[in-house]
C-alpha cells in the first residue's frame, strides 16, 4: 500500500479534511497523550438543589433510616478484639445497646446456612468465665506456694502482681494479704523498689506551712 | 455489572449492614451465582459469619438461592435490588402521602425488616404510633389492620413465596433448601386474623423499665412459643407498583408543565382507572371511552361533557403524544401513551443535563440532532445557526463525551474515507445508558465524600453527642441554668461552627444523593420499557 503521503506534505490525511470542518491551514486541536484531569474544570455550574417540605421529609427519613439500620440486629458489625484490660468508659457505653437477636424462620432458607450447634453462643461466655475464674484460682494457688518458700522482697513483687491481675475478682484473700503490707509498700505504687533508695535525713521534716520560703 | 454499579452497592451495602454483609454481597455481585464454600473460600471470612451474612441477605431479598440439579444449592445477588436501597426514603414518603402515618410506618417496618407477618407488623407499628401519642390514648390493632388491608388491595404490599404445603414423599429426606411458590392470585390476599389490641407504650420511669424489660423478656418468649394463625404467610413491599405510581406521577406533572391543571387531572383519572388493569410493562393503557373518564372524574372538576372532549382532542393532537386515540366508540376511546411517555421525559431529562453541563447552543444542536436525526456538519452549521468554528467545536465536544455518535454513510464499497459522508446521530438509548451510569457514579462519589467530612470530624461529632447525653441527664434530674451553660460551654464557639459547617454539608450532600436518585429512576424506566418491547 502506498504511505499516505509521508515526507511529501507536512499533514496529510487519506480523507478530505474539509469534510469534518478543518479548512487549510487552520490549527488541528491538541492531541491527547494523558488521560483526562481527576478533576476537570467546570465552566458551567451545577444548578442548585430543590428545595421544599418534600425534599426537607425526605432527607430528615433519610438519616433516620441510616441510623435505625446500624441499630437493627441486621447489622452485622467486624467485631473487635476483646481487650485485656477492660477500659473504663465500657461500663458507661455499651450497656445502652441492647441488640435483639433475629432468629430467621430456618423453613424459608436452605439447611446450610443453618448455624450447626445453637449452643454456640451461649457456650463462649461460660467458657470465658471458667477460665477467668480457673486462671484465678491458679494464681492464687501459686501465690500461696510462692510465700510460704519466699523472703520479704518477693512478696514485695507478688503483692504487686496481685494487684494488677485480680482487679476485679472478687477475691476477699487476696484483699485481706494486701492490707497486710499496705502501709510500707503502696505510697508509691511504682516498680521501683525502694530499698535501693535511701531518703536523706530532711526527708519529711520540713513542714507545710512554712510554704512562702522556697526551699532550693 | 458495571464497576461504577458494583461500586455503588458495595456503598449501600456498607452503610446499611455493616462490613461483612458488603464483602459477601460485593463478592456475589461481581462473580455471579456461587455455592456457599466458593464464598468462604474466596471471602476469607469465617463460616459462621458468612451463614449470617447470607440470612440477612435473604431476608430482605437482596439475595436469591437455587437448587440446582447435582443437589447444591448456589447463591445470586439480586444488584439492581440493591440499587433501591437508595430509594427507600422516596417509598416511605409516597406512603405517607397516600396512606398517613400508619401507611407510612407499615412501609418503613418492612422496608427495615425485609419480610414480616402481618401480625408481626401491625403489633409493631401500633406500638410505635403509641409512643408518639399523648398520654392515655393508645393506637387500635384494628385501625393499622385496615390501613395494611388497604395497601394488599392497592397491591403496594405483596406476600411472599410460600413454603410448598405438602411434602412429595415423607420417607426421602427434607430437601437442602426449600423451593418457594407463589400463586398470581393469592398475591394480595389478606389472611383472616383477629387482631384484637392495643399498642404498648414503654414507660419511661427507669426502675419499671428494668421490671418491664424482664416481663417483656418473658412474654416475647411466651408469644413465639405460640404459633400465630398468620405463621409462615410473610409480606414485602412490592417495588413495582411504587415504580408504577413514581411513572404516572412523573406523566401527571409532565402533562400539567406542559399544558394546565385540567388536562393534567384528566391524564391522572385515566391513569387511576387503569392502574389494576394494566400492568407494568405495558405500552399504553387499556383504552378508556370518554364517557368512563367523564364518570370517574372527581368530584371537585364541574366540567362539561364538550369540555372534556375537547381537552381530550388536545391531547391526542398533541405532538409529545401521551394520550392517544384508538377509537370512535363510547365517545372516544383514549389511551395513554406509556413508552412513548416515558420516552419522552428521558428524552427531555437529557437535554436538560446537556444543557446544564455545555451551554445552550450545545442544547440547540443536540435538540436538532433529535429532530433531524442524522446532520453533516455543515448541515448542522446551517440549521443551528451557529458559525462554523464555533459548531465544530461544540460538536467535538459532545462526541468526546459520547452524547452524540457518528454515523458512517460509504459512498464506494472500500470504505474511502474521503468518498464517505459522516453524519451525527443522537442515538437516545445508549446516551441514556450512558448518562445512568455516570449517574451511579455521581452516587458512589457523593456517598464517599459525605463518609469522608464524616470521619474527619469523627472526634467532635462523638464530643458533641456526649455532651448532649450530659445535658439530657442533667435536665431530667432537674439542674439550674448555670450549671447547663457551664455544660453548653465545653464546646467552644468555632468547634460548634464546625459542626454547623459538617451538619450543612451532610445535609446538601445527603439532598443532592435523593434527587440523583429521581433521575436513575427516570433513566432506568425508560430503558427497562425499551428492552422489554418485543
Amino acid at each position: 500500500m502506498a504511505g499516505s503521503g509521508a515526507g511529501r506534505g507536512r499533514t496529510a490525511f487519506t480523507f478530505n479534511i474539509d469534510a469534518l470542518g478543518f479548512g487549510k491551514g487552520a490549527a488541528l486541536p491538541d492531541t491527547v497523550s494523558k488521560p483526562p484531569p481527576t478533576y476537570p474544570s467546570t465552566e458551567n455550574k451545577p444548578v442548585p438543589l430543590k428545595t421544599g417540605e418534600d425534599e426537607d421529609y425526605m432527607l430528615a427519613l433519610k438519616q433516620d433510616l441510616r441510623a435505625t439500620m446500624k441499630q437493627m440486629p441486621y447489622f452485622l458489625a467486624v467485631e473487635e478484639d476483646r481487650e485485656v484490660i477492660e477500659r473504663y468508659r465500657k461500663k458507661y457505653q455499651n450497656s445502652g445497646k441492647e441488640h435483639q437477636t433475629w432468629t430467621p424462620d430456618w423453613r424459608r432458607l436452605p439447611r446450610e446456612v443453618k448455624p450447626k450447634k445453637k449452643t454456640k453462643k451461649g457456650a463462649n461466655p461460660k467458657k470465658a468465665k471458667s477460665f477467668e475464674s480457673k486462671s484465678n484460682l491458679d494464681v492464687l494457688k501459686k501465690i500461696e506456694e510462692l510465700e510460704k518458700k519466699d523472703d520479704e522482697e518477693k512478696s514485695e513483687d507478688e503483692e504487686d502482681k496481685k494487684e494488677d491481675k485480680p482487679k476485679d475478682k472478687e477475691g476477699d484473700d487476696d484483699e485481706e494479704e494486701l492490707e497486710e503490707d499496705d502501709e510500707e509498700e503502696h505510697e508509691e505504687e511504682n516498680d521501683y523498689i525502694s530499698s535501693y533508695f535511701e531518703d536523706g535525713d530532711d526527708f519529711g521534716d520540713g513542714s507545710d506551712d512554712n510554704m512562702d520560703e522556697a526551699t532550693y | 455489572m458495571t464497576q461504577a454499579e458494583i461500586k455503588l452497592c458495595s456503598l449501600l451495602l456498607q452503610e446499611h449492614f455493616g462490613e461483612i454483609v458488603e464483602k459477601i454481597g460485593t463478592y456475589l455481585i461481581r462473580t455471579g451465582t456461587q455455592p456457599l464454600r466458593m464464598i468462604v473460600n474466596e471471602t476469607g471470612l469465617l463460616l459462621d459469619q458468612v451463614k449470617k451474612a447470607l440470612c440477612v441477605l435473604i431476608q430482605h431479598n437482596l439475595v436469591t438461592y437455587q437448587l440446582q440439579k447435582r443437589g447444591f444449592v448456589e447463591y445470586e445477588a439480586q444488584c439492581k435490588r440493591v440499587l433501591r436501597i437508595l430509594r427507600y426514603p422516596r417509598y416511605i414518603y409516597t406512603a405517607k402521602t397516600l396512606y398517613n402515618d400508619t401507611g407510612e410506618l407499615i412501609v418503613e417496618e418492612l422496608l427495615l425488616n425485609g419480610k414480616m407477618t402481618m401480625s408481626a407488623v401491625v403489633r409493631k407499628v401500633a406500638d410505635r404510633l403509641t409512643e408518639t401519642m399523648e398520654d392515655g390514648k393508645t393506637m387500635d390493632y384494628t385501625d393499622v389492620s385496615n390501613t395494611f388491608v388497604r395497601l394488599a388491595d392497592t397491591h403496594f404490599v405483596q406476600r411472599c413465596p410460600l413454603i410448598p404445603e405438602t411434602p412429595e414423599t415423607p420417607d426421602a429426606p427434607p430437601p437442602p433448601a426449600p423451593m418457594l411458590v407463589i400463586n398470581e392470585k393469592d398475591m394480595y390476599v389478606v389472611p383472616r386474623l383477629n387482631l384484637i389490641g392495643k399498642g404498648k407504650r414503654r414507660r419511661s420511669c427507669d426502675e419499671e423499665e428494668n421490671g418491664e424489660h424482664k416481663a417483656k423478656k418473658q412474654k416475647q418468649d411466651g408469644e413465639s412459643s405460640e404459633p400465630l394463625p398468620d405463621d409462615g404467610i410473610y409480606w414485602q413491599v412490592n417495588i413495582d407498583r411504587f415504580h408504577q405510581h413514581f411513572r404516572d406521577q412523573g406523566i401527571v406533572s409532565a402533562v400539567a408543565n406542559r399544558m394546565d391543571q385540567t388536562s393534567s387531572e384528566i391524564v391522572r383519572t385515566m391513569l387511576r382507572m387503569s392502574e389494576v388493569t394494566t400492568s407494568s410493562s405495558a405500552p399504553y393503557t387499556q383504552p378508556l371511552s370518554s364517557n368512563e373518564i367523564f364518570r370517574s372524574l372527581p368530584a371537585g372538576y364541574n366540567i362539561v361533557k364538550q369540555v372534556l372532549d375537547q381537552y381530550l382532542t388536545l391531547l391526542a393532537d398533541d405532538p409529545l403524544e401521551f394520550v392517544g386515540k384508538s377509537g370512535d366508540s363510547g365517545g372516544g376511546m383514549y389511551t395513554v401513551n406509556l413508552h412513548k411517555a416515558l420516552a419522552s421525559l428521558a428524552t427531555a431529562t437529557l437535554e436538560s443535563i446537556v444543557e446544564e453541563r455545555f451551554g445552550s447552543r450545545c442544547a440547540r444542536i443536540f435538540r436538532l440532532l433529535l429532530r433531524k436525526k442524522h446532520l453533516e456538519q455543515k448541515q448542522v452549521e446551517d440549521f443551528a445557526m451557529i458559525p462554523a468554528k464555533e459548531a465544530k467545536d461544540m460538536l467535538y465536544k459532545m462526541l468526546s463525551e459520547n452524547v452524540v455518535s457518528l454515523q458512517e454513510i460509504p459512498k464506494t464499497p472500500d470504505h474511502a474515507p474521503s468518498r464517505t459522508f459522516y453524519l451525527y446521530t443522537v442515538n437516545i438509548l445508549s446516551s441514556a445508558r450512558m448518562l445512568l451510569h455516570r449517574c451511579y457514579k455521581s452516587v458512589a462519589n457523593l456517598i464517599e465524600r459525605r463518609q469522608y467530612e464524616t470521619k474527619e470530624n469523627k472526634r467532635l461529632l462523638e464530643k458533641s453527642q456526649r455532651v448532649e447525653a450530659i445535658l439530657a441527664s442533667m435536665q431530667a434530674t432537674g439542674a439550674e441554668d448555670a450549671q447547663l451553660q457551664e455544660i453548653e460551654e465545653m464546646i467552644t464557639v468555632p468547634e460548634r461552627q464546625q459542626l454547623e459547617n459538617l451538619k450543612r454539608n451532610v445535609n446538601k450532600i445527603d439532598a443532592s444523593e435523593n434527587q440523583v436518585d429521581e433521575t436513575i429512576f427516570v433513566l432506568e424506566s425508560f430503558i427497562e420499557s425499551t428492552m422489554k418491547k418485543p
